[in-house]
């Protein structure tokens, strides 16, 4: 296969640290074929839309488990379309109420993955949307 | 335990039992190839005195309150008192959380459990850019003693036990504490509780660090230093295992990891100058009570053993308190689903009693809610529920260590004790725990990445989520946390710092950053200032500035 690989940016961002989720699937991510970043923790949105643009990725996928989504996952979407660079996939997961996820879906968030998702789920969607 | 003439009789008979095992196994071929506990110890079909053969009574187990402890810190235990029943809780305001704590102390709980907010927990005020959404989200807002004053409102600080998650600012939120206890009238030697004080499992997976490892290291020795003086009967760190098995980590990683973490602070207190036998005693610890039940219970014996030799032998402390692992214990938010939220209350009710057959000191038990929001009141009282029917209903608690003598639980106590003395050994050739974080989390990465396979490939089942699985209607009545308490929040905080006197806040902040570049114990001045309403913001960015932020290793 001569196509090019995916490059995926796994964020967290706001204050939380439980990045054991960010993490497995970081590396699902990376079994499944693709190039991946990990911000580490406690990144700000212009932090992560600037490693996003600097990587030049296709995909941004973030974790909150604080509670913080609602203000932290738009404001990302936001920020990218100021840099030109709404191309960019951006999914998220976490511990995210079902009631939140019109919102984010209406601010630009493609997908949300809950509590649960199996890690093939995670990597087919984004190949399936990516190319 | 067993003498040698019954080993022969008993091995010649399992030799011929053998062979009737085999045929059964023929007509009833085992449901897997191998039946494991996730800390990579082998199951066998039956365990028998041969499995113990070469253990000693009196060595080994030894009487509850005696050592090694392995069946108890205390001689009667629960006939005595129950453990503390402590949920933890938080979130919002100090006004939502006092609320909170006032309803859970009228229906039967025996010590508060206090939740702090990222911020607080990172040493942010309200008002801090990096604060933005996350004010009062996963605990409770604290700025200044104002915000505790609130918070604790009604609540004798002389009469219950507080256990309080606060790690990198830990010293700064026992000042307030301690103020806070001094305005309702109470001495300071009245107080009693907890601050989890644990900074090292922060660099590992918790993730609210602030300092680097060697200036946090000085706090925590000088927090050990001013309680063994000033609040004798508080517990001055809680060294977690909970959030290391959170992140992924087997049971025997979590001992292992966690008594590695505990023996870097006896360490760091020793050189420092403090005399083990002063404040070992006042150590404590928290553990995970995850699934797999007999595991658990084994963990937790397993865990009281080594820390009695760790302190014994290789700190030579004599004080027989100083040998005592005393925990609290949570049951697993990992193991949770969103899916059939209502299921959830069963893990947690075989957790708990996990942890009540381990011996635990107080005990959390999650809601069904949690993987879904913040639990709300009716979640919480069938969580506190599920303990008292364990503690008064079921009858687990008329005896010490019931599951004690069995053969499984004793050589899979041993096993447990084995693999988890192998990583405390790796550690110490790392350097010690503070030297061997990137390792930790690689391990505890390793870990989590496997178990998630397991689930995906259905080799570990968890119903609801890929086996039984049904349709189901959204969940309703989740607890909601407003984004107007941030804004409130930060409103009040503005009003504080107007209201002060600026010169006297300066000068406190100033005899702060004298002390932090000198050897002086820390938290003193953080009382003298904090009684005056310095801001924990305002403290912590004066350490940041002495002692420098620490950056993290991306380990995957």
């Amino acid at each position: 296969m001569s196509e090019k690989r995916i490059r995926v940016l796994v964020a967290k961002p706001g204050l939380d640290g439980h990045d054991r989720g960010a993490k497995v699937i970081a590396q699902a991510l990376r079994d499944g074929g693709m190039e991946v970043v990990y911000t580490g923790l406690r990144q700000t949105p212009e932090q992560i839309v600037t490693a996003a643009l600097q990587e030049d990725v296709d995909v941004i996928g973030m974790s909150i488990l604080s509670g913080a989504h609602g203000t932290l996952f738009p404001e990302v979407v936001k920020l990218l379309k100021e840099k030109g660079a709404e191309d960019v996939l951006v999914v998220g997961g976490g511990i995210i109420p079902d009631e939140d996820i019109p919102a984010l879906k209406e601010a630009g968030i493609a997908e949300i993955f809950g509590p649960g998702t199996p890690l093939e789920n995670v990597v087919n969607y984004i190949k399936e949307k990516v190319n | 335990m067993f003498k040698q003439d019954q080993l022969d009789k008993i091995a010649a008979s399992q030799e011929k039992w053998a062979e009737k095992l085999e045929a059964a196994m023929k007509r009833r071929p085992e449901r897997e190839a191998e039946f494991a506990v996730d800390s990579g110890v082998t199951i066998k079909t039956v365990y028998t005195p041969l499995d113990l053969a070469d253990r000693d009574y009196e060595q080994d187990l030894g009487l509850p309150g005696e050592y090694p402890f392995t069946r108890g810190v205390q001689p009667n235990l629960y006939r005595g008192r129950l453990w503390t029943m402590r949920q933890y809780a938080g979130f919002g305001s100090a006004e939502e959380t006092n609320q909170r704590f006032r309803y859970l102390l009228e229906q039967g709980q025996t010590g508060l459990s206090c939740a702090f907010d990222l911020p607080t927990q990172i040493g942010y005020d309200s008002d801090h850019p990096l604060a933005r959404g996350e004010v009062g989200k996963v605990g409770v807002a604290i700025d200044s003693l104002a915000d505790m004053e609130t918070l604790f409102d009604q609540i004798p600080l002389g009469k219950v036990s507080t256990s309080m998650t606060i790690n990198a600012p830990a010293g700064v939120l026992l000042a307030m504490y301690i103020a806070c206890a001094e305005n309702q009238g109470f001495k300071k030697s009245e107080i009693n509780g907890t601050i989890q004080n644990d900074v090292i499992k922060e660099y590992i997976c918790r993730g609210t660090y602030i300092l680097p490892p060697e200036p946090s290291m000085r706090l925590i020795s000088n927090i050990f230093e001013f309680c063994s003086a000033e609040i004798p009967q508080w517990n001055t760190i809680s060294i977690s295992g909970y959030h290391i098995r959170e992140a992924g980590a087997t049971a025997a990683q979590e001992i292992a990891f966690t008594l590695a973490n505990g023996i870097a602070y006896v360490q760091a207190a020793v050189d420092s100058g403090l005399d083990v036998d002063n404040f070992g005693p006042r150590l404590s610890f928290f553990f995970n009570a995850h699934l797999n039940f007999l595991e658990e219970v084994a963990k937790f014996r397993a865990a009281r053993r080594v820390w009695a030799k760790v302190m014994r032998e290789r700190f030579g402390a004599k004080n027989p308190r100083a040998w005592t692992l005393r925990f609290h214990t949570q049951t697993a938010g990992v193991s949770l689903t969103a899916q059939q939220p209502m299921v959830n209350i069963m893990r947690t009710a075989f957790e708990a009693l996990s942890a009540v057959l381990g011996g635990t000191q107080s005990l959390h038990t999650n809601s069904y809610d949690e993987a879904l929001a913040l639990p709300c009141d009716e979640s919480v009282m069938i969580a506190l529920r599920t303990q008292q029917v364990i503690g008064y209903e079921i009858g687990v608690c008329d005896l010490v260590d019931p599951l004690g003598g069995s053969y499984y639980i004793e050589s899979l106590t041993n096993a447990l004790e084995e693999k988890a003395m192998d990583y405390i050994t790796k550690i110490d050739t790392l350097g010690g725990a503070d030297k061997a974080i990137e390792y930790m989390q690689k391990e505890i990465h390793n870990s989590a990445y496997q178990y998630q396979l397991d689930i995906d490939n259905k080799k570990k089942t968890v119903i609801g989520v890929n086996r039984f699985q049904m349709e189901e209607k959204p969940p309703e009545g989740l607890l909601k946390v407003d984004l107007s308490v941030g804004e409130r929040q930060v409103e009040k905080l503005t009003k504080l710092k107007a209201g002060r006197d600026q010169a006297k806040v300066d000068s406190l902040l100033k005899a702060i950053r004298e002390a932090a570049e000198s050897d002086a114990n820390l938290i003193p001045v953080f009382v003298d200032a904090v009684k005056e309403y310095v801001t924990l913001g305002e403290i912590c960015d004066v350490l940041r500035d002495v002692f420098g932020e620490y950056k993290q290793q991306i380990v995957f």
